[in-house]
């Protein structure tokens, strides 16, 4: 049979997968509960180069598990190559890199902002549209609490800042996956 | 104690101390050999030699804070070269943890990024369970270092050990090993296909024990093989279908068959920036078959057209089975062969031979070859004495090769060798070392002379660091600094001043005889070799080049 014949695999059809994703990647961790783990994974990232955008970490249901969620950027890190190096560490139990569609993502921020008497109508006006709420007046400011997706609280942010951003915390994202029928 | 004995552990090396002063009481009376180095170092790259001599895992111990930070060199090494070694770190009593209290070290936050897992005891009855995770994570999958760091406290509890009846179970940690058949179908097809196909074969056929499955896939065709410096010996030197090494030392014919290839089976390797050259012209013709135990070295540096995630011992017979099955033609490699015959009688290895009585560092590896029958086992250095033992002596065997490949550890050789010596007592365990690397942990000479471990030392003594002054030499316009190594130690008397036998050679006349005298001593030996000192390490593909510039031997003539 001559080589090259159509049950066998040509060589110019085969293609390598493209590597960057060019788009925000959420990764979902669940990692043993042990001392040290949240140093393994961020000795990790910064071994490798990898730029964490944020970070998350809280307990699960299961008290001998945590999650780690973090957001990076797939159009400057590879995610496959940054969820296998994740894989190699022995006390990650299960990485999950979130479907956009299909995923509920939300992060809290808090804003102090200055907030003189006759400003303080204005300010909460823009927290009722964002559905924000006021948890702390004091004489001088006013401390907001956002929530919503990451997208959102930049948004209010750029509406605040005008009027005198003094302190903003944020949490860094969560997400879960959407329910299914 | 009982874990250990309970893994298998029949040799470990290492140095007490305070806070491991328990555990080396238990030494005492232990059914395992405790070899005692001279410097945590050695230890650490004893066992290295070892695990990577018999295959199994080599043990080291330390004690707290200096003995365990003396260990990280080895553990870094271990990591890099993929070494199955489990050490056992003495740490300060818990209720001192965190206290800066004597000879207290964060070896655990230390290490991690040198080791493949570790383990921080804080509580006694985890020793056992411990031990055998440490034992099972180090030895499957990729093999690397595991860590166990131990307070003093801990050790003194008195725990009952229950011999284990399952098997090590990790939730995070489940190696694949199979490998996909559709895969592997499509790679034999692929295979199949290929007119210049080339195997580039790595550490990682060594590690899976799978030198058999290999030749046994070559013999399927007239496939083409290279090697990386750490998969040496995997496939046999001897062969025809061997092309010598590849990368930054490698041979001429064995870089242009990847250059020019269409279709490159990369099994266990991981394209290193010493095998690509300037990456981006890296094989640019070339279709890429990955196989490999580690999902991660798949695509890392070199995007794969075909991944194959699984142990190689397990992939590389399947591959046959398919490949075999598949009607297939070798007349179509024929061209290609001749394209290889040729630039191997046109570009060997090549050195300009030595006149008067001059000892070329190339005929000194290739006489130890000939006294030898190329049946020692080598243990090297870092510097060019490794690449030119590495091209020169001609591996034909698997784990008779034993260096550091991935961090290029000055001072390895020497402490790997006993560590060879100890797994393989019946065989013939040498050590090509250099006078900059052989100074690093020369007191490991009195570990073989008082543990009676008789490796046999041959230095190739060019009176420099001889690697550096090569890149001084070639990249700084011969500014030489800081590369001479003068004229001390007398290495003859060095040698007898620990109890072994020194000998010097420098005359190409007298290498043959007393290489043998070397040998046949009892006990260890060391021979001074006094070689050509400005000799340069050819072919090299200079850094930042593509490999299908390399630069060849000065005087080549075809
Ligand atoms: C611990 C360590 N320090 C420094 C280096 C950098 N280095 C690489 S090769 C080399 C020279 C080795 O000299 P020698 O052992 O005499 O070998 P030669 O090249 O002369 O054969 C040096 C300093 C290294 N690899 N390891
Ligand atoms: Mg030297």
């Amino acid at each position: 049979m001559e080589a090259g014949t159509p049950d066998l695999v040509k060589l110019e059809d085969l293609r390598v997968p493209g590597q960057l994703s060019g788009r925000k990647h959420i990764l979902s961790i669940l990692v043993e509960n042990k001392p040290g783990v949240l140093a393994r994974v961020a000795g990790l990232f910064s071994r490798r180069g990898f730029n964490i955008d944020t970070l998350a970490v809280g307990p699960t249901d299961d008290p001998s598990i945590s999650r780690i969620t973090l957001t990076l950027d797939g159009a400057v890190h590879p995610i496959d190559q940054v969820t296998k190096q994740l894989h190699k560490l022995v006390n990650v139990l299960k990485i999950r890199d979130m479907e956009p569609e299909d995923t509920v993502a939300r992060e809290m921020a808090l804003f102090k902002v200055s907030a003189a008497v006759e400003n303080r109508a204005e300010i909460i006006q823009f927290a009722d549209i964002f559905r924000a709420k006021i948890v702390d007046v004091a004489r001088r400011t006013m401390t907001i609490e956002v929530t919503g997706s990451a997208d959102k609280i930049e948004a209010f942010e750029r509406m605040i800042r005008p009027h005198g951003l003094v302190e903003m915390v944020r949490t860094g994202e969560i997400a879960i996956a959407r329910g299914h029928e | 104690m009982e874990s250990l004995k309970a893994e298998g552990v029949t040799n470990v090396f290492g140095i007490p101390g305070g806070a491991n002063l328990p555990m080396y009481d238990a030494v005492v009376d232990a059914d395992f050999r405790h070899v005692q180095t001279r410097h945590e170092q050695g230890a650490g790259h004893a066992a290295e030699g070892y695990a990577k001599a018999s295959g199994r895992v080599g043990v080291a111990f330390a004690t707290s804070g200096p003995g365990a930070t003396n260990l990280i060199t080895a553990i870094a090494d271990a990591m890099l070269d993929s070494v199955p070694t489990v050490f056992i770190t003495g740490q300060v009593k818990t209720e001192l943890i965190g206290t800066d209290g004597f000879q207290e070290a964060d070896i655990l936050g230390a290490t991690l990024p040198f080791v493949k897992h570790s383990f921080q005891v804080t509580d006694a009855r985890q020793i056992p369970e411990y031990v055998h995770e440490a034992f099972h994570v180090a030895s499957t999958g990729r093999p690397g270092p595991v860590l166990l760091d131990v307070p003093s406290d801990l050790f003194r509890a008195d725990i009952e050990y229950e011999a284990r009846t399952e098997p090590v179970e990790l939730p995070g940690y489940k190696p694949s090993t199979e490998g996909n058949i559709k895969q592997i179908r499509i790679a034999a097809k692929a295979l199949a296909n290929a007119r210049r196909p080339v195997f580039y074969t790595g550490g990682g056929v060594v590690n899976a024990n799978a030198s058999e499955e290999l030749r046994e896939l070559v013999a399927s065709d007239q496939f083409p093989v290279t090697s990386t410096l750490m998969g040496l010996g995997a496939f046999p030197a001897s062969s025809d279908r061997w092309l010598g090494m590849l990368g930054m030392h490698g041979t001429f014919t064995a870089n242009m068959a990847m250059d020019r290839a269409d279709l490159i089976v990369a099994i266990g390797a991981r394209f290193d920036d010493r095998i690509t050259g300037k990456l981006d012209e890296f094989a640019p013709h070339a279709k890429i078959i990955h196989i490999d135990i580690d999902p991660a070295e798949i695509s890392k540096n070199v995007g794969a057209h075909i991944p194959i995630v699984g142990d190689v011992k397990q992939v590389l017979p399947k591959l046959t089975r398919e490949y075999r099955a598949l009607q297939t033609d070798s007349g179509r490699m024929e061209a290609w062969w001749s394209q290889l015959r040729t630039w191997m009688q046109e570009h060997p290895l090549f050195y300009e031979p030595g006149a008067g009585g001059e000892v070329k560092p190339q005929l000194m590896v290739e006489t130890l070859r000939k006294v030898t029958g190329g049946e020692a086992i080598v243990a090297s250095d870092v510097g060019q004495h490794q690449m030119w033992a590495a091209q020169y002596y001609g591996f034909d065997k698997p784990r008779r090769w034993i260096n550091s490949g991935g961090l290029g550890t000055m001072g390895f050789g020497l402490p790997a060798a006993i560590g060879a010596k100890v797994a393989c007592p019946e065989e013939l365990v040498t050590c090509i070392s250099g006078d900059g690397s052989l100074i690093m942990n020369v007191q490991e000479f009195a570990t073989c002379v008082d543990e009676n471990v008789p490796v046999k030392v041959f230095l190739m003594n060019n009176g420099y660091m001889g690697m550096v002054r090569q890149w001084q030499q070639l990249f700084w316009d011969r500014r030489y600094s800081a590369v001479q190594m003068g004229s001390s130690p007398d290495w003859v008397k060095l040698a007898e001043a620990f109890g072994a036998t020194g000998l010097r050679v420098e005359d190409a006349a007298d290498l043959e005889d007393t290489m043998r005298a070397a040998i046949e001593a009892d006990g260890p030996a060391l021979v001074d070799i006094r070689v050509t000192q400005e000799e340069n390490v050819y072919p090299m593909i200079a850094p930042g080049t593509p490999a299908r510039e390399m630069v060849e031997a000065p005087g080549l003539v075809r």
